[in-house]
């Protein structure tokens, strides 16, 4: 079982400052988030766009910010729990937090702060192929997670984004078949990774089908082969036989399990009480950032900073009663992480001219 | 008042007249947003989700979709030929009278 102070669900730009926040009051902090790596949104969907309104950042990429705070964070060591989704919430008799992930993993806290964005990014699977969720498990998969499982074995993957195509640069030497299937030739993803799946298509290392989409699949018992209708002008059905369809849709955020803990939700967000200190309706678990609701919430990253500050102070109280915490600004106490790490303003030096 | 009046018809097919300002540079999904219609608009407006797809019934030349928005209905589910993404249609005087109805939700 994981401990920690501050068990923080969802590993965006709220979460990882609250690690901060957190670590000046020498809380500890541990985070789950669904995704495989940190950064919430700023990583998954949108890692190289412009943030214009970072305060004292004119301008920074998605990715940038989410780098500085992983470095901001770093000597207040915060244990990652990633790839996996919160899933059950037990309240223990001292008013503790037992949370345990669709994997398994158990985590116990003092307090929670949920700051889960949109929800945790589900794979968004094909509305069009009626049989799809009939060969789940049995070839269909919506995730790679690894590659070597499709050693030598005959793999179709579809879509279009940047997931695509890397996958297929990766699965290219690993697969003995592999077949890309896109609804149309323009492909959407980095120009490198657009330019090597059009060298692995030339060598014949994959087997590029554009415009096309995948109609229907076959297989007794499990997946054995697929049926791709092209889209230009021949317009013919072609059987391709396979033992992996692996749809690649990119990710779609869901509320999912969080849910059913019987906290407060208003329009697929959760209340909080903004006077205080962003606490739900369960006294113990906040909720931060873009997950909650209260009047004029403004969905931006700089007010999820703010929310978790706040929150921060207001788990520091819970967690102890009795001690009295006084602000100390980072310019006068400087850092000390629980890594043994110290930084501090240098010392100015008086001297006689 | 630089308003237009515009027809949204949701999942349900109850149709919304609403008055949309063309001030204030909002996009169709923006006002679905602001009016309350369910329309989740994940991505913010970056045309990178589908989350606003709309669906246009009325013959209004609309500004051609660009490169992302092309990209992202090549990716969308339900779609359409008069499939639109709502984040990037601009709320303009020559869209008076607009009709469209929200796509399912995926």
């Amino acid at each position: 079982m994981i401990e920690t102070d501050i068990l923080i669900i969802g590993a965006g730009p709220t979460g990882l400052f609250t690690v901060f926040e957190a670590g000046l009051l020498k809380l500890k902090c541990h985070l789950i988030d669904a995704l495989a790596q940190p950064g919430g949104q700023l990583a998954e969907i949108y890692p190289k766009k412009p943030i214009y309104d970072i305060p004292g950042f004119p301008e920074i990429s998605a990715q940038g910010l989410t780098d500085n705070l992983l470095e901001q964070i770093k000597p207040f060591q915060p244990g990652f729990t990633l790839g996996e989704r919160a899933e059950k919430l037990e309240i223990t008799p001292e008013n503790h937090f037992v949370v345990t992930t669709n994997k398994g993993t158990v985590h116990k806290a003092k307090v929670i702060a949920i700051a889960g964005g949109l929800g945790s990014f589900e794979p968004r699977k094909p509305t069009t192929i009626s049989n799809l969720s009939y060969y789940e498990e049995k070839g269909v998969a919506y995730m790679i997670k690894e590659p070597e499982s499709l050693r030598n074995k005959k793999v179709v993957l579809a879509g279009g984004g940047d997931s695509a195509l890397d996958w297929s640069i990766a699965l290219a030497d690993i697969a003995s078949e592999l077949t890309l299937i896109h609804r149309r030739k323009e492909f959407r993803g980095a120009l490198d990774s657009v330019e090597k799946v059009r060298k692995l298509r030339d060598q014949g290392k994959i087997n590029l089908i554009t415009p096309a989409e995948v109609e229907k699949l076959n297989g007794n018992g499990k997946l054995e082969s697929i049926i791709v209708q092209t889209k230009d002008e021949e317009n013919k059905e072609i059987e391709i036989a396979t033992d992996y369809f692996i749809p690649l849709f990119g990710l779609s955020p869901k509320l999912g399990p969080l849910a059913d803990w019987g906290l407060e939700i208003e329009k697929n967000a959760i209340k909080v009480d903004n006077a205080l200190d962003y606490q739900t309706n369960i006294p113990g678990i906040y909720a931060i950032g873009d997950i909650n609701t209260y009047p004029g919430k403004l969905k931006l990253i700089l007010c999820g900073f703010h929310e978790a500050t706040l929150m921060c102070q207001s788990a520091y109280n819970r967690i102890y009663p009795n001690k009295k915490y006084v602000l100390k600004y980072t310019t006068v106490g400087g850092i000390t992480g629980f890594d043994g790490s110290r930084k501090q303003a240098p010392k100015a030096v008086v001297e006689a001219i | 008042m630089s308003d237009i009046q515009i027809t949204i018809i949701d999942r349900q097919g109850t149709a919304h007249s609403i008055a949309a300002p063309t001030d204030m540079g909002m996009s169709l999904m923006e006002v679905c947003k602001a009016y309350d219609l369910p329309v989740l608009g994940t991505c913010g407006g970056m045309a990178m989700c589908a989350t606003c797809q709309v669906y246009i019934e009325s013959d209004h030349v609309l500004p051609n979709p660009s490169d992302d928005e092309e990209a992202m209905l090549a990716e969308a589910f339900h779609v359409k030929p008069n499939s639109r993404l709502g984040c990037q249609i601009p709320m303009e005087p020559q869209f008076e009278g607009l009709k469209v109805r929200l796509a399912p939700e995926e």
